[in-house]
């Protein structure tokens, strides 16, 4: 049976991201600490804001530490997705490591506006059951200063002065660089395709 | 390829949108969850919700509403009006605001804006101006909800912006008061000297009348986004056609 829990790591976003669960008619649930994950199918981590606070919180809270060694579907959202990886460029922090590479901060070019605010064209890497239905072209909507490198753990890849990582996998865990909760039916696909919903 | 985008604004007074001609003589459009819907529906990328009321009179945004569109809207929106500290801010956004807005607030207490920033990162700040050429120069007006309140900030216009920028605006958006209501066009030279003092997305305001002066501003100011209200919410201009007007004149835009 389908149990979604979205960790409520103290961030602004997560009524938003259950009212997108909700919108989608997926059921979904808060897990405030570790012990709520136990039952649960699938673990979404949010976050907004900058890494290091967040990660504070991840650490003080227990879920840092029981998050890398969940075995079902996990999947983390725009600074939640960047969590995933080593660390972090943003504040030079040492993330969950689940994808051992380093989160940047995208380059500075010249006209080139950070941070990176609004919809972009997702390109897909890989054929992967997570981008299953997507519309050809797919935009989706970022606000993002930091992203993750393009790796063998990308699926889709996204564009803005440098190529980065849009949607990642790595066994089970998925991230979304861009917000599925404000990205419409792009954004709907993407969450139902997480919990195998048709 | 990161897209133009087409925001309507919708000015709230009252609990429902409104549209006034050079800010005043408001007229009531309808409410706000079905022009909400209706835009989110015709393709448009963003919403911005601007309680015209709030700032004047100290009052806050109203969060039911917001609650509301959180829970309604798949697109992202922005809430201004009246946000004067860290906690309304924090409140607007945990009711599912995916930014805030910051105008005249901001003039009066500038370190607002970096308070709001470290808290929230810059990404979910947005500055908002309001600007009238006055003797010879770009200034900013404070209050321009209220005519009786109505003032000038005391600031040169691109000061203020590149002050705001460096310290934390991660958006502005400009509104050009000469040219707001009017629909002869977006105020070109203004937002090309404001889009050379900024690295930070800047948003077009005040002005829009036909698509080609959407065209016009996305080619020749270099804005990442253009702002109207009246021309939507009266039908003038429909999104789906505006964007695929925009889409053969080679601007990239989200369809």
């Amino acid at each position: 049976m389908t149990d979604v829990a979205v960790i409520d790591s103290g961030v602004a976003n997560l009524g938003s991201v259950l009212a997108a669960f909700a919108r989608a008619d997926l059921p979904v649930r808060v897990a405030r600490v570790p012990v709520e994950l136990e039952g649960a199918s699938h673990v979404v981590l949010p976050g907004v804001g900058s890494a290091r606070p967040a990660m504070a919180r991840l650490v003080a809270s227990g879920f840092a530490e029981v998050v890398p060694r969940l075995t079902v579907p996990v999947l983390g959202i725009c600074l939640g997705m960047q969590l995933l990886f080593r660390s972090s460029a943003e504040d030079d922090v040492a993330c969950l490591g689940v994808i051992d590479a380093p989160v940047e901060r995208l380059r500075a070019l010249p006209g080139l506006r950070i941070p990176h605010m609004g919809w972009n064209r997702l390109d897909p890497v890989a054929d992967d059951p997570l981008l299953a239905g997507f519309p050809e072209p797919a935009y989706a909507y970022f606000v993002h200063s930091y992203a993750a490198p393009v790796g063998p753990w990308t699926i889709a890849a996204c564009s803005h002065g440098q190529p980065f990582s849009a949607v990642v996998r790595a066994r089970n865990f998925v991230g979304a660089q861009f917000h599925p909760e404000r990205s419409a039916a792009v954004g709907a696909r993407l969450l139902r395709n997480f919990v195998g919903a048709p | 390829m990161l897209t133009r985008r087409i925001i309507p604004c919708l000015d709230v007074r009252d609990g429902q949108v409104v549209k006034g001609v050079r800010f005043r003589d408001h007229v009531v459009m309808g409410a706000i969850e079905d022009l909400a819907l209706r835009y989110r529906d015709e393709g448009a990328d963003e919403l911005v919700f601007y309680d015209i009321t709030a700032s004047p009179e100290g009052r806050s945004a109203d969060l039911a509403w917001v609650e509301r569109l959180g829970r309604l809207l798949d697109i992202p929106f922005c809430v201004a009006g009246g946000i004067r500290g860290v906690e309304q801010a924090r409140r607007t956004l945990e009711a599912g605001a995916d930014k805030i807005s910051v105008n005249s607030p901001a003039l009066e207490r500038p370190d607002l804006i970096d308070a709001l920033a470290a808290e929230f990162g810059v990404q979910c700040i947005v500055v908002g101006v309001d600007s009238e050429w006055v003797d010879g120069e770009w200034r900013v007006r404070q209050y321009t909800g209220d005519p009786n309140r109505m003032r000038d900030a005391a600031r040169r216009t691109l000061d203020w912006l590149a002050e705001a920028e460096r310290r934390g605006a991660g958006e502005i958006v400009l509104n050009c008061m000469g040219s707001d209501g009017v629909r002869r066009g977006y105020d070109l030279e203004q937002l090309r000297a404001a889009r050379a003092v900024l690295r930070v997305p800047l948003i077009a305001s005040g002005g829009a009348g036909a698509a080609e002066h959407f065209a016009a501003v996305f080619r020749e100011a270099d804005v990442d986004g253009a702002l109207a209200a009246s021309v939507f919410h009266s039908g003038a201009i429909a999104i789906p056609e505006l964007k695929s007007y925009l889409a053969g004149e080679g601007i990239e835009v989200r369809r």
